[in-house]
């Protein structure tokens, strides 16, 4: 069975390799040159996912069941590569304007898209935990990637120290389930609770905890308070990176644990998810029309967003409605990915070499000076705020409807009016851009601009023909 | 056995115990709340502890008169059992011990109550009454380390009491620890006091190795269990035993060679020279000596150099008392002799004599030193009186007036009467005049030495004439003649609290001989009891009345000799003593006290200084740390990081100048917003997240 | 049970005992500070220098590797432990371990971080 075992791990076990293989060969590398690394990194992430579409269709666990192969995994980790490739994009010109183009930037990220992967495909929570780490500490040193900025050292220290203190309350909550179940398999908790030897009380507060240690990880309000200081400091093609990356293993994570093996703490578990989805929208679309910075205000607007995608695990309580609740979420992450990683391209292609230009006044005139960036952007903010004819609309219906379905009516109420509150400093940056003088510099090199369109244009493309993601999407079923 | 003994035994034996704890008592009332209390009342506690001290050993003798005599043990607690070794503390209640605790506890007693006096005036003149209440502790502290010794079953625990008191005798000759005698800052009192302690640790060592040697051969340090064991060891170890125990009584009872530490302990407050280096410490030598009868009896090899290092010593000291003109020097060296003739007499076999005289000693002595404090407090209040009424002139008041030099009194008997006829009484005891108790026991002791230590005889009867002479000496100097000073003239008499117990020593002294009248043999009778029950028989002493003559008639040829030198034509202030001219270097080497301290100073403490230099400077500092650490070690550890260090250092220096700089300031700017407690405040963001979930599911 | 009372007490005495000897000291004790009994004691030797110092950064580099790799090492017991039983399956497991500590240590080697420079 070795041989299976491998095979449902693959292209993380691949990645891994290729990124340990990348250290070392960065170090032959000279500095000069390190589009070698980059480009090597990039290949990675391509074999990788290769990898992984050849893996549709498969299923299985392997190392005792302690990983699982399914739809939804594979889904997620073709989400996560390309998130991984759309970053290493951006990455190399920004690293090389900003002057910290070191060869590490590169393995760093090919580890923590590993253990994000690892991380869809728990079916253990000790393998959760694990996976949390694998892809947490390559972040926290991504964050602090450009040092010696004090902004970014402190964004690595802030997000570590607090990282590190939300994984203790994972790590508590998986001890208490499995001190109410004597397991720490997903599949074990479901046996437990069905032959009745698990403790409720126990296990309900040991879910409590997994939800605080991962909704950390997506900036759920409360847990979210690291979020705009971390995304303002670290390099911007960092941030971009784990805007996206860390919110698709979070909640993919968050998805699986509580699906899987806590569907009969749904009821129990509801309010909470309620009140934290409503917060976190609440909070994060309201604080972000203070912000001037625009890296504190799509920091915000991530908050923001993971409100928007709690509301949908809201649902997953009712078991009709828990594949749709998965799918909705899902497609309502791949939009997001792909809207965050054309903002933040553009956010980085507009900072100045000395870290300056990421105010929001920094945009005033980008219109007339490059009417193409500018119109990117245009869309990804309205991408963003939910307005067609872009992704994010169709993402924020499917979202809605589950909602509505699954009966939380006042939560769909929030979430519409704070997207129609948000709608105001999204739109704002577009006023900012064509209304306002100024003389912006932006500066790309050619991957960056393929990022940035692609993104663009996938954005507005994909919502014109929703129907194939939907079936992809509905198609993404969580096994053990 | 020894348990069931003494259960069987009626009387008061249980109280034996008592006997330590009451002075412990009397001295931690002191110690813990004596800070609240008056100098009476502090003297009161430690004089009614002490009191409490006789009155339990009346009791105890009483029980054992009515018990036949017979020794009762009382065990408190089981003390060592480790192997062989199996000791416990146990009291001993015989003959012997209880008539050293009625010596011990009756004099003290006096001395406690005299105390009280003498040391409400000392601490006044030396500026430091707060010292009183310290003396009294120190003083039951003694009682109880003395009750200790004498009580103690096995020698071990005699020991313990042993070492005790030489540490309370430590502690009180530096009771001015931080002056000399007449007051000035000095170290002069506590190295008197070290010396004292340092010779008696010689002596202790001697003890030791008789106690170690007594058990790798015998097994035990119970008293019975090795006397028992005694007859069966060899002469050689018997020899090793009771020689090596000599060694701790030259130590303790300031015998040749180790009496140089007495004299020198006068340093301390005079009831302390009365009853410890008088009454009864000093005779714990005499007593172990008499203790250990069953063994020395076993060996006249060591019986002679017993009695011969007593004879000696008597001679010897005496010799030297003529040349003193401290009052209390005197007295301390005349004490020397006198247990002199005590250790000679135990030597010899003489034990009854021994003790006899102990006891005798023991009340004449005391009588003499208190008596002797009592003449420098007048001398004191004279001194005192002149500098407050402005009688002396400023040059007087400039030099420091010694109150205890005999050069300074004169014609004391017209201003203090009443110490003038005690201490008359003493001297007379002590030069032993019949019927004074000295005669008795003194002529006791000689009778015996005359019967078969010819030797010891001639030297102690020499030493006697010699003692007439001094205390003879003594008088006319301190209490005849005229005032040599004008602090003579304006001496003035102590307090009753002082001449009471004076006048009951005195009483005592007078009718001491009473107690073993040849015929009657009391105290013979009431001892024997002890000696017979381990096998050691006693002679009957017998009066001699040749020797009885002789002896007197050589005391008072020497008081007649006395008066001739110093009665006659009184001592004038300012001459020198009519003996020097007489005898001329003789006395020279008397009032040197025959060099004894100039050589041990020379023969042993410079040799062992240049030791202790040579091991300190030569070996520890100059070769050990400066050569061998400081050059070797630490020079070739420098060499090699110096070897090491200096492009390292290099680096550094220029990482400093260049990125320190530069970091210090740019992480300052962060360190401010890291440090602003911002990431507290999320921590308890999260926190707070924690709790309201924890809370609802909870609640829920 | 019964026989370890005699332990339990000696320990109270101690712990008794000690407390006491040392209120008493504190109580009945003289108090005089003087420079030199508020020096640091030194084995009897002059003391040199200040007692804190600060030391080179570098010192923390190869103390945190010492503690990476050191940590890392102690898997190899009780791989070594069960050696047998994990038979070829374990030694090439363990070959892939070592390898991936190989790759961390030749990493840190190439960047510097073991020279003292």
């Amino acid at each position: 069975m070795a041989q299976l075992d491998f095979y449902t791990l693959l292209p993380t076990v691949v990645l891994m390799a290729w990124a340990s293989g990348l250290l070392i060969a960065d170090l032959f590398i000279p500095r000069d040159r390190k589009a070698w690394t980059a480009g090597l990194a990039a290949l990675g992430l391509a074999l990788a996912l290769g990898l992984t579409l050849a893996q549709i269709g498969r299923t299985g666990t392997g190392f005792a069941g302690m990983v699982t192969l399914d739809p939804f995994a594979v889904l997620a980790n073709s989400l996560l590569l390309v998130s991984g490739l759309l970053a290493v994009g951006l990455s190399f010109g920004y690293l090389r304007r900003r002057d910290i183009d070191r060869g590490e930037y590169y393995s760093l990220t090919l580890f923590s898209v590993a253990g994000m992967m690892l991380m869809t495909q728990a079916a253990d929570l000790i393998v959760v935990f694990l996976a949390l780490e694998m892809f947490s500490l390559p972040l926290y040193v991504l964050a602090a990637f450009a040092r010696p900025q004090p902004d970014s050292e402190e964004a690595g220290l802030k997000y570590f120290l607090l990282g590190a203190f939300s994984a203790g309350f994972l790590i508590y909550g998986i001890a208490l389930v499995y001190g109410a179940t004597q397991t720490t398999a997903l599949a074990g908790v479901v046996t437990a609770v069905a032959t009745g030897t698990a403790s409720l009380p126990l296990l309900a507060a040991g879910a409590g905890l997994i939800l605080v240690g991962l909704g950390f990880k997506v900036a759920a309000v409360p847990f979210h308070m690291w979020t705009p200081d971390v995304y303002q400091g670290a390099p911007t093609s960092v941030t971009a990176f784990m805007a996206a990356g860390a919110k698709i293993a979070g909640f993919a994570a968050l998805m699986r644990v509580f699906v899987q093996a806590f569907p009969v703490l749904g009821e129990k578990l509801t309010p909470i998810l309620w009140t934290l989805a409503a917060l976190t929208m609440f909070l994060g679309n309201l604080v972000a029309i203070a912000q001037s910075n625009i890296k504190r205000m799509l920091a915000y607007s991530s908050i923001a967003h993971a409100g928007y995608i709690l509301m949908a695990l809201t649902a997953y309580a009712n078991p009709q409605m828990r594949q749709m609740a998965v799918s909705a979420a899902l497609f309502y992450l791949l939009a997001y990915a792909l809207t965050n990683f054309g903002a933040w391209g553009v956010v980085a292609a507009l900072e100045k070499q000395n870290g300056g230009g990421l105010e929001l006044n920094d945009y005033a005139g980008l219109g007339r000076k490059s009417p193409a960036l500018a119109a990117a952007m245009t869309i990804f903010m309205l991408s963003f705020t939910g307005v067609p004819p872009t992704l994010g609309l169709i993402g924020k219906i499917y979202l809605f409807r589950v909602t509505v379905e699954a009966g939380f009516i006042g939560l769909a109420v929030i979430g519409v009016l704070t997207s129609l509150v948000s709608a105001y400093y999204y739109l704002r940056v577009v006023v900012v851009m064509y209304m306002r003088e100024g003389e912006p510099e932006a500066s790309m090199d050619g991957w960056h601009k393929a990022v940035i369109a692609l993104s663009a244009a996938l954005t507005v493309l994909l919502s014109l023909a929703p129907a194939a993601l939907f079936s992809l999407v509905s198609g993404a079923t969580l096994l053990f | 056995m020894l348990l069931s003994e003494a259960t069987h035994s009626a009387g008061f034996f249980f109280l034996a115990p008592w006997l330590v704890f009451v002075p412990l008592i009397g001295l931690l009332i002191n110690l813990i709340f004596g800070r609240r209390f008056s100098e009476k009342t502090i003297g009161t506690i430690a004089s009614l502890a002490a009191g409490t001290d006789f009155v339990i050993a009346v009791l105890l003798a009483w029980s054992l008169a009515a018990a036949g005599g017979h020794e009762a043990q009382v065990t408190l607690a089981e003390w060592i059992h480790i192997g062989n070794l199996q000791l416990d503390w146990t009291f001993r209640v015989d003959t012997l011990s209880v008539m050293m605790m009625l010596v011990v506890s009756g004099v003290g007693t006096l001395i406690h109550i005299y105390a009280i006096g003498y040391m409400h005036e000392d601490v006044r003149y030396k500026n430091d009454p707060g010292r009183y209440r310290r003396f009294f502790i120190y003083l039951n502290l003694f009682i109880a380390m003395m009750m200790i010794l004498v009580s103690g079953d096995s020698y071990l625990m005699l020991f313990v009491g042993w070492e005790g008191v030489g540490l309370c005798s430590f502690l009180l000759i530096g009771f001015w620890y931080d002056m000399d005698t007449l007051g000035r800052p000095s170290w002069a009192n506590s190295n008197a006091a070290k010396k004292a302690f340092i010779a008696n640790r010689v002596g202790d060592f001697g003890f030791l190795l008789a106690a170690f040697t007594m058990f790798w051969y015998f097994g035990t340090l119970q008293f019975d269990g090795v006397f028992a064991a005694a007859p069966q060891a060899s002469e050689g170890v018997i020899l090793a035993v009771t020689l090596f125990l000599l060694i701790g009584v030259t130590g303790k009872s300031a015998q040749i060679p180790l009496y140089i530490w007495l004299p020198d302990a006068m340093a301390g407050p005079t009831p302390v020279s009365a009853l410890i280096h008088a009454a009864t410490m000093v005779t714990a030598g005499v007593y172990l000596v008499a203790r250990s009868a069953p063994l020395y009896s076993l060996s006249h090899q060591a019986q002679y150099i017993v009695a011969m290092v007593g004879g000696v010593t008597a001679l010897f000291a005496a010799t030297i008392a003529v040349g003193q003109y401290d009052i209390k020097k005197v007295l301390a060296y005349s004490t020397i002799s006198q247990l002199g003739f005590m250790v000679a007499a135990v030597g010899m076999g003489a034990y009854v004599a021994g003790l006899f005289h102990l006891v005798t000693h023991a009340f004449f002595k005391a009588l003499l030193f208190l008596s002797a404090g009592s003449v420098i407090l007048g001398m004191e209040r004279g001194h005192h009186h002149l500098a407050h009424h402005g009688h002396g002139d400023a040059h007087h008041e400039e030099e420091v007036f010694d109150p205890g030099d005999m050069r300074n009194m004169g014609n004391l008997r017209k201003r203090m009467p009443v110490t003038f006829t005690v201490y008359l009484i003493g001297a007379l005891a002590l030069g032993g005049i019949f019927p004074f108790a000295g005669f008795w026991s003194k002529d006791e002791i000689l009778a015996e030495a005359f019967k078969e230590f010819k030797t010891v005889y001639w030297l102690l009867a020499i030493a006697a004439f010699f003692t007439a002479f001094y205390m003879g000496r003594q008088i006319w100097m301190v209490f005849f003649g005229n005032e040599r000073t004008e602090v003579a003239a304006h001496a003035e008499e102590s307090p009753r609290v002082i001449t009471v117990p004076l006048m009951i020593l005195a009483a005592l002294s007078t009718l001491g001989g009473a107690l073993n009248l040849p015929g009657l043999h009391t105290l013979e009778t009431w001892v024997e009891h002890t000696f017979e029950a381990v096998g050691v028989h006693l002679n009957v002493g017998e009066f001699n009345l040749t020797v009885a003559l002789s002896s007197t008639g050589l005391a008072l040829l020497a008081i007649f000799l006395s008066w001739l030198l110093y009665g006659r034509k009184p001592l004038q202030a300012g001459d020198a003593d009519p003996l020097k001219k007489m005898l001329g270097p003789i006395f020279t080497g008397m009032e040197n006290k025959w060099w004894v301290d100039e050589g041990y100073q020379a023969l042993v403490i410079d040799r062992y200084n240049d030791l202790a230099r040579f091991l300190a400077q030569t070996l520890d500092w100059d070769f050990w740390h400066d050569w061998f650490h400081e050059k070797v070690i630490a020079g070739a550890y420098h060499g090699l990081v110096a070897f090491l260090s200096d492009p390292i250092d290099r680096g550094l220096i220029d990482a400093a100048a260049n990125g320190l700089a530069r970091l210090t300031k740019n992480s300052a700017a962060s360190l401010r917003r890291l440090q602003n407690g911002f990431v507290r405040s999320y921590a308890l963001s999260v926190l707070l997240g924690v709790v309201l979930i924890m809370g609802y599911l909870l609640i829920k | 049970m019964l026989e370890y009372i005699a332990i339990a007490v000696l320990f109270l005495i101690a712990v008794v005992l000690a407390a006491l000897i040392v209120f008493l000291g504190e109580i009945f004790g003289p108090r005089h500070s003087t420079p030199r009994k508020a020096m640091p004691y030194e084995s009897g030797m002059r003391p040199v220098g200040e007692g804190r110092r600060r030391m080179p950064v570098r010192f923390y580099l190869i103390a945190v590797l010492f503690i990476l790799f050191d940590i890392e090492v102690i898997f190899f017991l009780p791989w070594a432990v069960t050696f047998r039983k994990l038979g070829l399956f374990g030694l090439v497991e363990m070959f892939i371990f070592i390898l991936i500590l190989l790759v961390g240590y030749v990493y840190a080697w190439k960047k510097g971080a073991l020279e003292w420079e």
